[in-house]
């Protein structure tokens, strides 16, 4: 079955959504979203806590209240959705997808959005030693079954990771009756919100260890032990620091990867700092008409900022889809200075039409009073102070446009100083 | 002096309450963050979310969270009764399932289902 749209959007989470939605606004004719699942909504209607919304609707939501909303204007803006429906591949600008009622569905689009999100890393990730015992999910999956489905995975548990998911998840399991013995962390600070810690762990008198990680899993059938050992300034266990813990869960919560498979089989290039596409300001790829955003580009921490983000990649897809293309011109490529492990986007238009470019990005380390430095060839173009920055804190910059025309060379800098303290 | 981070919004802000000198909060970067250290200091409060059984649904779980905070020691109290409910469909976000009882406080749907 052949279907034409204007912009076609992969993956109905918060991130495909948000781009459909805006895509809508900006004058987009037809606009179709495909999900895989059996509703729209993605990962947040698993994320039953609240903290969501803070920044973008300036009040507190849960998942579902929040992807509510957008499921809610998706609808009242007419955008088309198609659910139980696969995503098989994409070809320049024609996406296959199939589904148990149409079949194989050949959809034209006149821009395409990805948003497929992203997947937690397994046990096999990190190569945990030990039995390969029952007992042993991903954080998500655990929140899935207990949240979603009914299902309660485990009674005395122990958490890897710090990350949101994983705190977050230690406090559900302690409220749905489990013992929640430790959260175990390889770094010596913690992935997780500081507001997490506090009343995820400490409301609930849950242990944190910083500095260690699991040495050992044992158990025939189900897990029955857990070992875990301090690590050293290098990462590696500390002979005799081990300990051990009687349980029969292990919650993994050890990052994120974004879901790149149709990405990197449709030749659209990826940037290996972020495991997902390399995109211009307007979150158009590298290929012409193919814009992407949220997790699928790289993993936030804020659902706040996919919607920005996403709305967007989807306000540039309705224009390319309407004609008015934005490639060509100069584009700056955006480098990691000191201390910064990423930024998205990776490359900006000189010539864009919008007033300032918002940058992402990341650092290496947990850092005090830094000013971070946008920098060309010769000088630097401007800066902002900050008091923290954290790796696991996802940072905001925002570049106005006349300093970009102004740059020097082809590419700029981001990169962190030392703040002087006069 | 008891240090705090304030668990408002994500930022995280490090409060300072002084139990001495009537509870004054220094640290907050907002009005929130100034209440809420005050508040966690008196009488402590969380908003809980959780699920409740449903039947006629996508999924056999309804999501749903207090309709306002309720004190730290109710917690325990507020998750039992949660099993003891059982909805049928069609619920809407904002639906009142059972009030807490001594809060004044219900949980509410979270989810149309």
């Amino acid at each position: 079955m052949r279907l034409e749209y204007d912009v076609v959007v992969v993956g109905g989470g918060p991130a495909g959504l948000a781009a459909a939605c805006s895509a809508k606004e900006a004058g987009a004719g037809r606009v179709l979203v495909l999900e895989r699942d059996k509703e729209a909504g993605g990962i947040l209607n698993q994320c039953i806590h609240n903290g969501f919304g803070l920044h973008y609707f300036k009040e507190e939501l849960t998942g579902p209240e929040y992807a509510h909303r957008f499921i809610k204007q998706a609808a009242q803006l007419g955008v088309e959705l198609l659910l139980d429906s696969m995503v098989l591949a994409i070809e320049d600008k024609v996406v296959y997808a199939v589904n148990i009622t149409q079949g194989i569905m050949e959809i034209h689009g006149g821009a395409i959005v990805l948003a497929m999100g992203c997947r937690e890393r397994t046990r096999g990730a990190i190569a945990i030693p030990g039995d390969r015992s029952a007992g042993i999910l991903t954080a998500g999956m655990a929140q899935r079954y207990i949240n979603m489905e009914g299902w309660m995975v485990g009674k005395r548990v122990v958490v890897l990771g710090s990350g949101d998911i994983g705190l977050i998840m230690a406090r559900r399991m302690t409220l749905e009756g489990a013992k929640v013995l430790a959260c175990v962390e390889l770094c010596p600070y913690s992935n997780g919100l500081a507001r997490n810690i506090v009343q995820c762990l400490d409301d609930y008198n849950i242990p944190l260890y910083l500095s260690h990680t699991i040495t050992n899993i044992v158990g025939k059938e189900r897990v029955e032990q857990v070992v875990i050992s301090k690590v050293d300034e290098n990462r590696k266990p500390v002979p005799g620091s081990e300990m051990a813990f009687d349980c029969d869960t292990v919650l993994l919560s050890v990052g994120l990867i974004p879901e790149n498979e149709l990405t990197r089989a449709a030749g659209i290039p990826l940037d290996a700092r972020t495991n997902g596409a390399v995109v211009y300001e307007n979150m158009e790829t590298e290929v012409d008409g193919i814009f992407g955003c949220g997790n699928v580009v790289h993993v936030h921490d804020l659902v706040d900022f996919v919607t920005l983000e996403s709305r967007r990649a989807g306000a540039a897809a309705a224009r390319y889809a309407m004609g008015a293309a934005e490639g060509g011109g100069q584009a700056l490529t955006l480098r990691n200075g000191s201390g910064v492990t990423y930024t998205v986007p990776q490359k900006i238009r000189v010539d864009t039409d919008q007033k300032a470019v918002t940058v992402f990005f990341r650092v290496n380390d947990t850092y005090r009073n830094m000013t971070v430095v946008v920098r060309d060839s010769d000088r630097n173009l401007c800066s902002f102070k900050r008091e923290r920055l954290a790796p696991g804190e996802m940072e905001k910059i925002t570049i106005p446009q006349k300093l970009l025309q102004q740059a020097a060379g082809d590419c700029l800098t981001v990169e962190l100083i030392q703040e002087v303290r006069v | 002096m008891i240090e705090l981070i304030c668990i408002v919004c994500p930022q995280g802000c490090r409060l300072r309450v002084d139990p001495e000198n009537g509870c004054a909060v220094t640290g907050h970067g907002c009005p929130r963050g100034e209440v809420y250290g005050r508040k966690e200091v008196i009488a402590p409060t969380r908003v809980l979310t959780s699920i409740v059984r449903i039947e006629g649904a996508l999924h056999p779980c309804c999501p749903v969270k207090t309709a306002d905070a309720i004190p730290k020691e109710k917690i325990a109290d507020a998750m039992a009764l949660l099993r003891t409910v059982r909805l049928t469909a069609p619920v809407a976000i904002g639906d009142t399932v059972a009030e807490i009882d001594g809060t004044g406080v219900s949980w509410v749907v979270t989810k149309d289902m």
